[in-house]
């Protein structure tokens, strides 16, 4: 088993998300993370689908993704060729006595604080997986009192796009 | 018996072709937005259909689909079977498509209506038959209160459907329509629902036709890749134990003519699954019958000790294969498929080719260089010596009532040439598959990878209308046919002179079977009460239900009787007919392959297991 990032181009359609995250469950696939947004073509949307699977099921879960009408291009976006990010929102307890050594540890990792209370900081960072697991592991020993954090999306490198998209970008839409 | 029948109106078409792949929608001289009539959702959904040159829809009104009803009153193209049963629909929709090659149209109310074509639906994605459903919906407004008779049939149907719409226009409707019967009829073929809500049936808006399709994601291969099938051609002519493993793929594609030619071109044997009985000609000394569970001691051995496995059309599925893990060893694996996910799905393929069965087996032909066929003699001589010594047969028992595998066979020999046979699920089905004999495609509809008891007599009812010149025999059983027999009121009311010959062992035959091998004769809810006994009469009495049912009623219980009556009943085309044909219930189907083990395991009768030479067995 190894994880693999999908990156899959729909038709933006009512239940289009239902479709992907079923032919998933199915199938019998888990899907380790799923984020989904809109694209620079109207009517296209951009799926990005971290999933853990064999090298054989990935190509089975491509293919069959490949045959919902609503699909009109996936690719595997290696780590290596591609930027992967994750956003990440952490509250974190920090007093009087601990704040000073809190919003160091986060400059480090170049988070952000986003609200302040005086028993709390609440930080937003962005980075790919290890990033975000080691701010985390930096601040487990203050008290995470609570986070959430958004699936992964990315974007291959280099000049070219993962599609001429206007290729699968109908006339009427 | 004396129900008034009423005269079937004219056939809708009279073509014997066989069925090919469904076209798309011809293109009609186009109505332009400008002068586009405005018709309502119910008008537009029957003026497309018209436009389809859809001829029949099996359906039953209801709420939420009742406006669709009124305008398809006035329709003088798309005639409409008042069916019994939603299931009975789409089980007409599909052997009516199986038949004739077209789409099948079957319509249902929302709520309830809805989930009764689940299981039709469901068989139509497993077999690849191409049907559309239109479906009632709540109105826009109540969808997602659990209004009355609400089901979200879309969200049910998603994982057993090649597609499905939810219109949210009423303008929308003939692209929809359009859109669905084209990626119902194309690729690998299969079910498609258009689910409608009430009050997109009742607002108005343009006609246009044709409409525009909107499907940049759809775009199956068709066309196969020259390199992969110059290697796949290569392959043939060099292997010593090739097979070509048909599947339902090549009846789908009308490629039975390029199949014959190259099997006989290249001189390899050939094996037909359930879902392809009649894309080669049982008659052809190349052909080594039905592999898999029930398939025969050649057809089965052939395929585990082949070289080079052909498979064309064909998915790998369990029942073929058995225990996946020993199957074909030795074979390397030319696969071609239209689906690209069955490629690789349960068997690794060395030479893998995307497309359709016509273009693949006439571009084999084309590649094929001939390596002469002294390289297959050894290989025959294997596979003759096991055809001679185990041939498909049966032992009668002697329990004074009939023998269900000699009676198929005999309705076999005496239905005319051109008949259409369907089968309910079980040990008739194995039974059909095996003693009748099939030389031409689509005339044997069965349900094959969902396995639905019940599919026979509505099926049957599809075909009859598809084809009203053909005779249309279905074998059930005693089990399958009390779970769809009420069609034959249908049949009856609306003109479509079907037969069906109940092999009526009194028990859930196949159940009862591996009650007998596998479970110690612990026969537990098999016994159906269908035979007469002095604790009970016949429960229900299958002659008295025909007849109540409006059919002709006949029933055979000696050896004596059977040929007359199967007689009596080829005879009458004015009515359905139902046959009680009174059966042993210890007959089993031989050859089986265990479930769950390798197909090297295969028994030719009860601990009966084939004397294979190469391994030195006795």
């Amino acid at each position: 088993m190894s994880t693999h990032t999908l990156s899959v181009l729909v038709e933006n359609k009512p239940g289009v998300l239902a479709r992907v995250a079923a032919l998933f469950s199915r199938r019998g696939f888990n899907i380790d993370s799923l984020a989904v947004g809109e694209t620079e073509h109207p009517g296209v949307s951009r799926i990005t689908i971290v999933v853990d699977v064999e090298a054989g099921s990935l190509e089975q879960v491509t293919k069959q993704l490949n045959k919902l009408i609503h699909v009109l291009k996936i690719v595997e976006l290696e780590a290596g060729s591609s930027v992967q990010r994750e956003l990440l929102l952490v509250k974190v307890r920090a007093d009087a006595a601990t704040r000073g050594q809190v919003i160091a540890a986060a400059e480090l990792f170049k988070a952000r604080s986003v609200d302040v209370t005086p028993d709390t900081v609440t930080f937003e960072v962005t980075g790919n997986s290890d990033k975000i697991e080691a701010f985390l592991e930096v601040l487990e020993p203050f008290g995470i009192k609570e986070l959430v954090q958004s699936g992964t999306v990315a974007l291959g490198r280099g000049a070219k796009s993962m599609a001429s998209l206007s290729r699968y970008v109908s006339p009427n839409s | 018996m004396s129900t008034p029948v009423k005269a079937p109106k004219p056939g809708p078409q009279a073509a014997k072709a066989q069925p090919a792949r469904p076209k798309a929608p011809k293109p009609a001289p186009p109505i332009g937005a400008s002068a586009a009539p405005v018709l309502t959702g119910a008008q537009a959904v029957v003026r497309a259909l018209e436009e389809l040159e859809v001829e029949a829809v099996f359906g039953i009104p209801g709420g939420a689909i009742l406006p669709a009803y009124d305008p398809l009153l006035d329709s003088e193209k798309v005639r409409h079977v008042l069916v019994r049963h939603e299931q009975g629909a789409g089980h007409a929709a599909q052997g009516y498509a199986l038949a004739t090659g077209k789409v099948g149209v079957c319509m249902a109310t929302s709520g309830p209506g809805a989930t009764n074509l689940v299981t039709p639906l469901a068989d139509a994605h497993m077999d690849s038959i191409p049907i559309v459903a239109i479906t009632g919906q709540v109105a826009s407004s109540a969808i997602g209160t659990d209004a009355f008779q609400e089901a979200d049939i879309c969200g049910i149907t998603m994982p057993i459907t090649k597609h499905s719409y939810l219109v949210t226009d009423a303008e929308d409707i003939p692209r929809v329509l359009a859109e669905a019967f084209h990626v119902a009829a194309t690729g690998r073929p299969g079910p498609v629902l258009v689910d409608i809500p009430k009050d997109i049936l009742q607002s108005e808006a343009p006609f246009v036709w044709p409409p525009k399709m909107d499907l940049p994601g759809y775009r199956p291969t068709t066309q196969p890749h020259g390199k992969q099938i110059r290697e796949a051609a290569a392959l043939i002519a060099e292997a010593k134990k090739p097979v070509l493993y048909v599947g339902g793929g090549v009846v789908k594609s009308g490629a039975h003519a390029e199949l014959l030619a190259l099997a006989e071109l290249t001189g390899a044997p050939v094996v037909t699954t359930l879902m392809a009985r009649g894309a080669f000609p049982d008659s052809h000394p190349q052909h080594l019958g039905m592999p898999g569970m029930h398939g025969t001691v050649p057809a089965v051995h052939a395929l585990q000790k082949a070289d080079l496995l052909v498979a064309l059309g064909a998915r790998f599925d369990d029942r073929v294969t058995g225990k996946l893990a020993t199957f074909a060893p030795e074979a390397k694996i030319v696969h071609v498929d239209i689906d690209p996910a069955e490629i690789g799905k349960n068997r690794e393929a060395d030479v893998p080719i995307v497309g359709d069965c016509k273009a693949a087996i006439a571009a084999m032909i084309e590649a094929y260089e001939d390596g002469g066929k002294e390289r297959l003699k050894t290989w025959w001589e294997t596979l003759d010596d096991l055809r001679g010594r185990y041939p498909l047969g049966y032992t009668d028992i002697d329990d004074g009532l009939l023998t269900p595998q000699w009676v198929i066979q005999r309705l076999g020999e005496l239905a005319p040439a051109d008949t259409i046979w369907t089968a309910g699920v079980g040990q008739h089905q194995m039974w059909a598959s095996q003693f009748i004999k099939y030389e031409t495609p689509g005339t044997f509809l069965n349900s094959g990878g969902l396995g639905t008891m019940g599919f026979a007599v509505p099926a049957a009812m599809g075909a009859k209308l598809g084809e009203m010149d053909r005779t249309v025999w279905a074998v059930d059983g005693d089990g399958c046919f009390q779970m769809t027999n009420q069609e034959l009121a249908t049949c009856a009311v609306e003109g479509i002179p079907i037969k069906v010959a109940v092999i009526n062992n009194g028990n859930l035959g196949m159940v009862r079977q591996w009650q007998t091998l596998f479970y110690e004769q612990r026969y537990s809810n098999t016994n159906l009460s269908t035979h007469h006994s002095e604790a009970s009469p016949r429960v229900p009495d299958f002659v008295k239900l025909a007849e109540a049912l409006g059919c002709v009623g006949l029933r055979a219980e000696t050896a004596e009787e059977v040929d007359e009556v199967i007689k009596q009943a080829n005879a009458i085309n004015d009515r359905p007919v139902v046959v009680d044909f009174t059966v042993g219930p210890d007959a089993m189907v031989w050859p089986m392959v265990p479930a769950g083990v390798s197909n090297d395991e295969i028994l030719y009768a009860r601990d009966v297991r084939p004397n294979f030479d190469d391994e030195g067995q006795i």
